[in-house]
């Protein structure tokens, strides 16, 4: 069975909230009508989005890292905002395991918004329904867009490639292969809500160094082992002149 | 959570008038007051339209919550996997019930006493549906606990039996003032008990989910420095409740004090001194320190989300 969801990297994410804005771009112009804002030139504006960015800073000065953080819905795999809908708008697609509001079976009642730990679902005061991400439902299986473009908004525009996109339940797709050579994980594992998208941490940056860039093995120069090397001069140095 | 005004008047309305009708139905079927069948059967129906009416506004109430009011129909749908639905379904159906029960005794129709076990099992129902939509909801874990279900239970009889004794006294029922009095003094200090075992049992809580489970980063110092976006949104208005925790705390106090020992103080008076105004006063104050009470009910529950809005920039 299909389990689309993101990846989102967090050693290569650098907090341009690109994600942030082509996300609201697409939405709000989408088929699902405009993502309300209220008083957004005036005191106290209040918007709706579907995915943030968010910067924490780990550890204390001068260890520190700053970590921008993406979040959007998870898509979970056993999520807790769907049982709870009293109509049945709130559900999970069985054919790619998106989690979706039905905006005409909605009812306005907020209840599943208490039911998500990750806060991942905002009310639209003038609609008066839930809303969420919706993985770009419409862009990913809209088969009139080129096959690259089938891919949520935010995924196209990260200038970092810090956003992967795929089937997470194939073990051979790019996402399924970040997640297991990178150590993937989920948010919140204490809730049992198992999140489909998951995050993959820091790394430590290494240089490595191999003697052999430091040294050419097939020297010509040294071929015949009578081109003395230089007093006081460590092997090889040379080389950089010849 | 930001306390839902429309949500804390359905709970207390509902609940009071749950407690009254299983005042009455108590009344009936253990022949207490020992009255005249004109005399009960004209306090029964009278109390069940006072029950009825009360359920009624309860659920007027519950339409502000709601988005869209007129798909509230659809509510009904998913009663197999979500409490909300079957409180939903509970509500109308225990106010039927209650229609019939008191129809029954205004015309005489007999059967009272089958249609009354049958509106108890519904009552009983709605108790449970009602609590379990907030003790259902695993991450708010301020809610879910048993405690939840036994304290809307306990509070729900307490203020309609209190309730009962102030209508008993109002129609002269003076017979029944007393037994109803004490069973609602018994009810509120069980209530008493209960609810501050479960303020104590919140008091000790320790949140499962933390800054560190939250991001998946495991280091004791975390701290966020910008949650997104300046301005405000869904998830800082429904979460949070924007009050000082010295607010919290005086609500807390006066419900304490509002929905215990001041009506316990005014029922004792009231009933030996055979004052309604007393009695009026006992019911008035408890049902006030009932609405702060559940305002404290959801003021005091922390949802997980918060950790990701904890610092605008």
């Amino acid at each position: 069975m299909t389990q689309l969801a993101l990846v989102i990297d967090l050693n290569v994410c650098v907090g341009c909230h690109a994600c942030v804005t082509s996300c609201k771009q697409w939405n709000t112009s989408g088929t699902a009508g405009a993502l309300v804002d209220l008083n957004p030139y005036a005191a106290d504006p209040n918007g709706t989005f579907f995915n943030r960015v968010q910067t924490f800073e780990v550890g204390e000065y001068p260890n520190t890292q700053t970590v921008h953080f993406p979040k959007s819905c998870l898509h979970c795999e056993d999520p807790p905002c769907v049982p709870v809908c009293p109509t049945g708008a709130s559900y999970k697609r069985a054919e790619d395991g998106i989690v979706l509001v039905d905006y005409d079976k909605c009812i306005g009642c907020k209840y599943c918004s208490w039911s998500c730990p990750y806060g991942a679902r905002e009310f639209d005061e003038e609609r008066k329904v839930m809303t969420k991400c919706t993985l770009c439902v419409d862009r990913v299986t809209d088969t009139k867009l080129p096959e690259p473009e089938r891919k949520p908004a935010c995924v196209l525009a990260c200038p970092a490639n810090a956003r992967l996109f795929g089937d997470v339940h194939d073990p051979e797709s790019v996402v399924s292969k970040a997640i297991a050579e990178r150590g993937g994980y989920q948010l919140m594992p204490e809730w049992g809500t198992r999140p489909a998208n998951h995050y993959l941490p820091r790394r430590k940056t290494e240089i490595r160094i191999h003697p052999e860039d430091l040294e050419r093995v097939d020297n010509p120069l040294k071929l015949d082992g009578k081109h003395p090397d230089l007093a006081g001069r460590g092997a090889g140095r040379e080389d950089f002149a010849t | 959570m930001q306390p839902a005004f429309s949500v804390i008047f359905l709970t207390t309305l509902a609940g009071a008038a749950q407690g009254l009708f299983l005042a009455l139905y108590g009344t009936e079927i253990s022949g207490l007051g020992a009255l005249p069948a004109p005399d009960s059967q004209h306090f029964i129906s009278t109390a069940s339209l006072v029950a009825l009416v009360l359920t009624g506004l309860g659920l007027l109430a519950s339409f502000f919550h709601l988005g869209h009011p007129e798909r509230a129909w659809r509510t009904a749908t998913m009663w197999r996997t979500s409490w909300l639905s079957r409180e939903v379904i509970a509500l109308p159906v225990f106010m039927l019930g209650l229609f019939l029960y008191g129809a029954a005794h205004w015309f005489g129709l007999g059967n009272t006493k089958l249609i009354g076990a049958v509106t108890v099992v519904l009552c009983l129902a709605l108790f449970v549906a009602m609590a379990m939509v907030y003790a259902s909801v695993r991450f708010l874990q301020e809610w879910a606990s048993p405690l939840t279900l036994v304290n809307y239970l306990l509070l729900g009889c307490a203020s309609g039996l209190t309730l009962a004794t102030l209508l008993a006294a109002g129609m002269g029922m003076w017979a029944l003032v007393t037994p109803y009095a004490v069973a609602a003094a018994v009810l509120t200090l069980l209530a008493w008990v209960t609810r501050t075992a479960s303020l104590v049992r919140n008091a000790r809580l320790k949140p499962k989910s933390t800054l560190q489970s939250a991001i998946g980063i495991k280091h004791p110092r975390i701290v966020q420095k910008a949650q997104g976006f300046m301005g405000g949104s869904f998830n800082t208005r429904e979460f949070f409740h924007g009050r000082s925790a010295q607010l919290l705390r005086s609500v807390k106090w006066a419900f304490l004090l509002l929905v215990f020992p001041l009506p316990l103080l005014s029922l004792a008076i009231g009933v030996n001194m055979a004052s309604t105004s007393l009695l009026v006063l006992a019911f008035v104050l408890q049902y006030l320190g009932l609405l702060a009470e559940r305002w404290f009910f959801f003021a005091q529950a922390n949802h997980p989300q918060n950790l990701y809005y904890q610092t605008i920039s």
